[in-house]
């Protein structure tokens, strides 16, 4: 029992010396990249610190406290206060998880959309062109304008129907349908590639359903440059995200994201700019990181930066 | 290359009438009433006959048309009239595209608001090529080097940091905590010696230079790109091995070849960068057309907000359309079949 599970062990060790897998590419990706490796270390601080950070900082970020107003660093409220009172780290670390849970939400939405329209222009061929126009279509819209547009003409609606879930689904989904672009058109040419392999013509042949095909030969194969998309992705989201709250056309200042937190804090810059810093930072923080992850797993899917 | 053109031409148009298409659909069929800003002391019958006015109560094929009819036949001819001072037609009663929040013809506002973003934005598309060109050459031809490490990080800083952040780091040190620069962009301000000129030199130092950097940071990484991959090629060799200089195949060879894609890139950069302007006008308080969408749409104005988005979108069908054709003429080895 034991010796098989070795065995099996052994064996699959030795695939992914020979054909390594995406989860490989990412590992040794990253390992031979310092960038990255700091990117990542980074970002799974954010990640950690956000997810657990208000379990240990049990202070709430709405509580006001005209006491405390406009307070810089302190023992007490380690980054300050703004001008209610409210304390800026409990703030940050609440509007990090909005943030990033957009990010990732808005993410894996244009994610989905993207491989699903790459894929089947890719793989049928009738719906190649139309598909690809539609991709071109998108691609010349005007996206900031016409995003600040939908938002400003569902939010009210959608606050009506839930104050807090309403805007996040008006947010990701309105991020999630002006991204997936270049996604479609890298999955479409990965998989125009793809389909001309040997596994997939003998997979036709033996009467395999064309979904089965896409989900069990093709997806699998072109997982690496999915990944990269993916990490793109999580940036792009972050920064249109905040950029919206930023104009303020994003989350309500009830529940701020960390562009929220900088609007707010654009007013008040000459009393204490350390509100405008410290979500500044953690935005650029978190999508340096993530960017610097996407270029090293760039790097190690591009056959041409490999074999150097 | 005419067919080429005609080609590109012919798929131009239909996108440019279904993005027209959408803007003014979302806008029109979305839960929102002109009306719905006014006072409410306002009885409901004239409430009726400003809908009226507006032409609201028409179908939405109709007001489809009569806004396209409004956008691309008497705009234009207005236009037209302005420039040349002919009268065409009878242009007193010719309907208009009007803002409903102030009433006047959307077109005169944007026209009213544009040089201060042509300015503003013309001028750190060009600063951002000068800074991101050389810096990408250098870091392709002395790659790995520590120039090359540093230009690296700085642009991808760059591109990662959001521009209204750069923005606001910049006006507090430069104008909170050292007061050199004003924080907001004075748009009243008339140059008319040197005094003022300098102001006007201070004032637009902040706006430009965030643009700017953010512009130089995606462009010197993909000059940088474009001459790594010409570094290898065959007629480098060449022309290393017939005894040229480094500096004249780097300068003449090199950099000639490797600016076909970086001038597409440059073209097709000029309408996203119209779109950034909007971030940077709102943290500088630059009176330009973004700052007009967003108080558009803050004051729900949608007759200048279709108008204002279908501008972008006309701006980048042109602008894509333009980085084909330049490419086409600028690389013969493109066929236009």
């Amino acid at each position: 029992m034991k010796l098989e599970q070795f065995a099996r062990a052994g064996q699959s060790i030795q695939e992914a010396r020979e054909h390594p897998s995406p989860w490989m590419i990412v590992w040794i990706a990253l390992k031979n990249h310092k960038g990255a490796l700091v990117g990542a270390g980074v970002f799974t601080f954010i990640v950690l610190a956000v997810l657990i950070g208000p379990l240990i900082y049990t202070i709430d970020p709405q509580l006001t406290d005209t006491a405390v107003r406009n307070q810089g660093m302190s023992w007490q409220h380690p980054l300050g206060t703004d001008n209610l009172g409210r304390d800026m780290l409990a703030q940050m670390l609440s509007g990090g998880r909005i943030a990033l849970a957009v990010g990732f939400a808005a993410m894996l939405l244009s994610l989905g959309v993207g491989i699903t329209i790459g894929v089947v222009a890719g793989y049928y061929k009738r719906l190649d062109g139309p598909l690809m126009r539609l991709t071109d279509l998108f691609l010349a819209l005007p996206l900031l304008p016409l995003l600040l547009v939908i938002i400003m003409l569902f939010r009210d609606t959608l606050r009506a129907f839930d104050p807090e879930m309403g805007i996040f689904i008006l947010i990701v989904l309105g991020i999630g349908i002006t991204s997936w672009m270049q996604t479609a058109r890298i999955v479409r040419g990965e998989t125009l590639a793809v389909k001309e392999r040997e596994f997939v013509l003998a997979a036709t042949s033996m009467g395999t359903s064309g979904l089965h095909i896409i989900t069990k030969h093709i997806l699998p194969n072109i997982l690496s440059p999915i990944m990269v998309s993916a990490t793109l992705g999580i940036a792009n989201a972050i920064i249109t995200e905040s950029t919206l709250s930023f104009l303020g056309l994003g989350f309500p200042p009830d529940f701020p994201t960390w562009g929220r937190l900088l609007f707010d804090g654009v007013n008040f810059i000459e009393i204490s700019p350390a509100r405008v810093i410290w979500p500044g930072l953690a935005i650029s923080l978190t999508v340096l990181s993530v960017n610097y992850i996407g270029d090293a797993l760039r790097d190690a899917i591009d056959p041409r930066v490999r074999n150097e | 290359m005419l067919k080429y053109l005609s080609k590109r031409l012919f798929f131009a148009v239909p996108t440019l009438i279904v993005i027209s298409f959408v803007l003014f659909a979302l806008l029109d069929l979305a839960p929102n009433d002109p009306t719905g800003n006014l006072p409410q002391t306002i009885p409901q019958e004239v409430r009726e006959e400003i809908r009226e006015s507006l032409g609201l109560n028409k179908p939405f094929h109709i007001r489809y048309f009569k806004w396209m009819q409004q956008f691309f036949v008497n705009e234009p001819l207005n236009l037209i009239e302005e420039v040349t001072g002919l009268e065409i037609g009878d242009s007193e009663s010719r309907l208009r595209v009007r803002s409903w929040l102030t009433r006047s013809p959307v077109v005169d506002l944007i026209i009213e608001r544009l040089p201060q973003t042509l300015w503003v934005v013309g001028l750190s598309y060009i600063v951002g090529i000068m800074i991101a060109l050389p810096i990408g050459v250098i870091s392709a031809y002395k790659q790995y080097s520590w120039f090359d490490q540093i230009g690296t990080f700085i642009s991808m800083v760059g591109f990662s940091v959001p521009t209204f952040f750069t923005g606001l780091v910049m006006i507090i040190i430069f104008s909170v905590t050292l007061s050199w620069f004003p924080s907001t962009y004075d748009t009243t301000h008339v140059v008319k010696d040197f005094p003022s000129f300098w102001f006007q030199v201070k004032q637009m130092t902040m706006p430009v230079m965030v643009l700017a950097f953010y512009n130089a940071a995606q462009l010197s990484r993909f000059m940088r790109a474009s001459v790594l991959e010409n570094l290898n090629l065959d007629y480098v060799r060449t022309a290393r091995a017939k005894g040229l200089r480094d500096r004249s195949i780097l300068l003449k060879h090199i950099l000639r070849n490797s600016m076909l894609p970086v001038i597409t890139m440059i073209a097709l950069g000029v309408p996203t960068i119209f779109t950034g302007a909007i971030i940077t006008e709102q943290v500088f308080r630059v009176n330009g057309i973004g700052q007009l969408l967003i108080t558009g749409i803050q004051s729900a104005d949608i007759p200048l907000v279709q108008s204002l988005s279908f501008l972008f979108a006309v701006l980048i069908v042109t602008f894509n359309l333009l980085a084909d054709v330049i490419y086409g003429i600028l690389d013969p080895r493109i066929k236009y079949e």
